[in-house]
C-alpha cells in the first residue's frame, strides 16, 4: 500500500518536472507583445499588425526546452529569453534577431536587464546570479556567444525573481528561503557585486515575484514582493525595512475556514506594477482573475482596491504584463504541455483596460484587444482555445510550483530505509 | 544478578554532559532543506531564550546589547567556553548544524551556568545552517568577530560548493561584520581552545592561523 503510494507520487513528480507556465511580456511602449509557451516564443508586432518573425543564427537556434523567463529591457531595445535548455538568448527588438546566446551551466530561473541596457543578469537553479556584458548590441550587430561571469549567489536556493531598482543602483534577488537580497550593482559588474545593501526579511515562504512602485517622492522606488505565503509586502530597500503586509488571499475571499483548505494553494504567482495610479496587479494561484492593490506612497501602506474576475472562463493567470502607454494589463494563462491529458501546449491571452484608481477596470473581449484576432492567433496558437483544458492546466502549474519551491517534507517512518545506501550504514561483511 | 548502573548522560562527578552519548558523524549535509525553526528576521530572534539572565523577558528587546561574536561550526563548544570568561560583557553565540552536537553544547552551557553562578551567561548555541541563514540571525554590521574553526577544505571540485569560505559567502559575512580592527587576545586561543586544536596538539601536528578583517571598498558609491 505504502509502496504503491510512493510509486504514484514518483510518477506524478516526473510528469510535473516538465510543466512550465506560459509567460507574457509587453514592450514598454506597447510596440510588441511576446508570449512564451514551453520552448515556443511567439511575438506579435502591434505597429505592423502581424506576427514578428524571429531570426536566430546565433548558436543553437531557438529554445529546445521550456522557457522559464522572458523580459523586455526598460528602454525597449532588448528582449531576453531563457529556460531549461540552459541558454539565455538576447534579441534586438528592432529586427527580432538573436544578437547573443549565452550558455549557462544550470537551468535558468530568472532574468533581468540593467536600466542602461548594458548588462543582462540571469539566475540559475543553484542560486548563482550571472552577468553578461551586452553593451553595443543593437540592430543587426551580432555579438555571438558570450561567457557569463558570476555576480553573486544565494547559497543553494532557487531564485525565482531578479530585478533592478529603477535608478539602477541595486540588483535584487529573491529566493526560495524567503529572503530578498539587495546588492549594490557596481560600475564594473564583471568583477562581482560584493556589497550587500540590505536583506528584506519577513516572508515565511518562497518569494516568487518582485516589482517596483515608481513614485516621485521616492526616486529609488518602493519594492513590492509576492510570496508563497499568500501575502504581498512593501519594503524600503535601503534599510530592508518591512513597511506593510497585505494578506491578499484572505482579502480576496479565497481562504475559507474549511478543513480541506490546502496549505500552499494560494501562492502569489505574479505581480505587476502600473506606472500611473500606483496600482499593483496581483495574480494568485486558484484565483480566476486578479487582485488590484493600491499603494499609498506617503503612508507607505498597501490595501486591496478591487478584485477583478474574468467572467465566462476559468482563467487563472500565470503571468502579467503592463503597457504604460495605453494603461492596459495583459494576462496569459497556459502551460507547456500536459503529459497526462495529451493536450498540446496551450496559452490564452486576455487584456484588462482602464487600470486606474478612478475608473472601473474592463475585461476586454477578444475583438476589442489591440491586434484583435490576429494577435490571438499568433500568441495563442489558435484563435479559440478548448476551455476544459484550463482547469487541468491551472492544477498542473500549481503542482509544478509546489514541487519546485516548497521544501520537501520527508516522512519519518521510512527514514531508516532511506539511509540504507549510506556507506556507514551498510552491513559490514 | 549484578545491578546495572543507570546510564547517565550527565556525569555525576563533574556535572557536565558525557560526550559518548552525543557522538555524531563529522559531516552533516549543508545543502539539504532544513526543517528546524529559523527566525524570520534578526529582530524576531528571541534573546531571552538564549541569555535568560541578561534578558529576563522576551519583550525586552531594547536593542542595546546585541550578539557580537559568532562561532560558525562551533562543534563541541570548546572555543565558546574559553571566550565566555575572557569577554564576560560580550554576547556570543555558536552555530552548529548537527543536532546531537548542539544538544551537547546546550547541556554543557547549562551545567556550567549552574556550577559557576554569574558566569557563562553570555554564551549560547543554536542549531542552524549558517551558510543559508546568517542574515536571519544578524543585522548589518552587528558582529565584531566571526570564528571559523576549521573550514573543511573539500578538495574535490564537486564539493567546492560545500565550502564554508567561498567568494559568495564572504559577501554575506562582510555584510554582518563591522569594519574595525583591534589588538586581540583571542588569537592565542585559536590553536589551543578548540577540541580540534587540542587534538592536533596531542598528535604533535602543526597549526596555521588566518585572521582577516573586513574592509570598506574604495569605489563604493554612497
Amino acid at each position: 500500500m505504502e509502496e504503491a503510494e510512493a510509486e504514484a507520487e514518483v510518477e506524478s513528480n516526473r510528469d510535473n518536472v516538465e510543466v512550465a507556465p506560459a509567460l507574457i511580456a509587453v514592450h514598454p511602449e506597447q510596440i510588441s507583445v511576446a508570449v512564451a509557451v514551453g520552448p515556443d516564443l511567439r511575438v506579435f508586432d502591434l505597429l505592423a499588425g502581424s506576427a514578428a518573425s524571429l531570426v536566430d543564427e546565433c548558436g543553437a537556434p531557438f529554445h529546445k526546452d521550456p522557457i522559464r523567463a522572458i523580459r523586455f529591457g526598460s528602454r525597449g531595445k532588448l528582449f531576453v529569453s531563457a529556460g531549461d535548455d540552459k541558454t539565455v538568448k538576447i534579441w534586438s527588438t528592432e529586427s527580432w534577431r538573436c544578437v547573443c546566446t549565452v550558455s549557462s551551466e544550470k537551468r535558468v530561473s530568472a532574468v533581468a536587464i540593467s536600466e542602461d541596457g548594458c548588462h543582462v543578469c540571469f539566475a540559475d537553479k543553484f542560486g548563482v546570479v550571472w552577468v553578461v556584458d551586452v553593451a553595443g548590441s543593437h540592430g543587426h550587430v551580432t555579438l555571438g556567444d558570450r561567457k557569463p561571469t558570476p555576480l553573486l549567489s544565494h547559497y543553494c536556493s532557487i531564485i525565482p525573481s531578479l530585478e533592478f531598482s529603477p535608478d539602477g543602483r541595486f540588483i535584487l534577488s529573491a529566493d526560495r528561503d524567503s529572503k530578498i537580497r539587495v546588492t549594490n550593482f557596481p560600475k564594473k559588474p564583471l568583477n562581482g557585486a560584493h556589497e550587500i545593501q540590505s536583506f528584506c526579511l519577513g516572508h515565511t515562504e518562497f518569494v516568487s515575484c518582485l516589482a517596483f512602485v515608481h513614485a516621485r517622492e521616492c526616486p529609488q522606488g518602493l519594492l513590492v514582493s509576492g510570496s508563497g505565503d499568500s501575502t504581498v509586502r512593501l519594503w524600503d530597500i535601503s534599510s530592508g525595512a518591512l513597511l506593510d503586509t497585505c494578506e491578499v488571499a484572505a482579502k480576496a475571499g479565497l481562504l475559507e475556514s474549511n478543513g480541506e483548505a490546502e496549505e500552499h494553494g494560494h501562492a502569489v504567482t505574479d505581480l505587476c506594477t502600473t506606472i500611473s495610479g500606483l496600482l499593483i496587479a496581483v495574480a494568485i494561484q486558484s484565483l480566476q482573475g486578479i487582485v488590484l492593490l493600491s499603494c499609498d506612497v506617503s503612508a507607505q501602506t498597501l490595501s486591496v482596491s478591487k478584485v477583478v474576475s474574468i467572467a465566462g472562463e476559468a482563467f487563472v493567470p500565470t503571468c502579467l504584463g503592463f503597457s504604460p502607454a495605453e494603461g492596459k494589463l495583459w494576462m496569459v494563462t497556459g502551460v507547456s504541455s500536459l503529459p497526462a491529458c495529451n493536450y498540446p501546449p496551450l496559452a490564452r491571452v486576455r487584456v484588462i483596460s482602464a487600470i486606474d484608481a478612478e475608473q472601473e477596470p474592463v475585461v476586454l473581449g477578444d475583438d476589442e484587444i489591440p491586434g484583435g484576432e490576429k494577435l490571438l492567433e499568433t500568441l495563442q496558437g489558435s484563435a479559440s482555445v478548448d476551455e476544459s483544458a484550463f482547469l487541468a492546466a491551472a492544477e498542473a502549474v500549481k503542482t509544478a510550483m509546489r514541487n519546485l519551491l516548497i521544501k520537501k517534507q520527508y516522512p519519518a517512518d521510512n527514514r531508516e530505509s532511506r539511509k540504507k545506501t549510506r556507506n556507514d550504514r551498510k552491513l559490514k561483511m | 544478578m549484578p545491578e546495572t548502573e543507570v546510564k547517565a548522560t550527565i556525569s555525576k562527578s563533574t556535572g557536565l554532559p558525557r560526550k559518548r552519548f552525543y557522538r555524531a558523524r563529522a559531516h552533516s549535509n549543508p545543502l539539504s532543506d532544513s526543517h528546524f525553526p529559523v527566525p524570520i528576521s534578526p529582530s524576531q530572534f528571541d534573546y531571552s531564550l538564549h541569555y535568560p539572565q541578561i534578558f529576563p523577558s522576551s519583550d525586552q528587546a531594547d536593542g542595546s546589547r546585541k550578539i557580537q561574536f559568532a562561532d560558525i561550526g562551533c562543534g563541541f563548544g570548546g572555543l565558546l567556553i574559553s571566550l565566555s570568561t575572557l569577554f564576560p560583557e560580550t554576547l556570543m553565540i555558536g552555530m552548529e548544524l548537527r543536532d546531537k552536537v548542539t544538544e551537547y553544547v546546550k547541556e554543557r552551557i547549562l551545567s556550567l551556568r549552574v556550577a559557576n553562578p554569574g558566569q557563562y551567561q553570555n554564551v549560547s548555541v543554536v542549531r542552524t545552517n549558517s551558510m543559508k541563514y546568517i542574515p536571519n540571525y544578524f543585522e548589518k554590521a552587528q558582529l565584531t568577530k566571526m570564528f571559523f574553526l576549521f573550514p573543511d577544505p573539500h578538495f574535490k571540485e564537486k564539493n567546492h560548493r560545500r565550502r564554508v569560505i567561498s567568494p559568495f559567502l564572504l559577501d554575506e559575512y562582510a555584510y554582518v561584520l563591522k569594519a574595525e580592527l583591534e589588538a586581540d587576545p583571542v588569537v592565542k586561543l585559536l590553536s589551543s581552545a578548540t577540541e580540534e586544536g587540542q587534538k592536533v596538539a596531542r598528535n604533535g601536528g602543526q597549526t596555521f592561523q588566518a585572521v582577516f578583517r573586513r574592509i570598506v571598498p574604495s569605489d563604493q558609491t554612497s
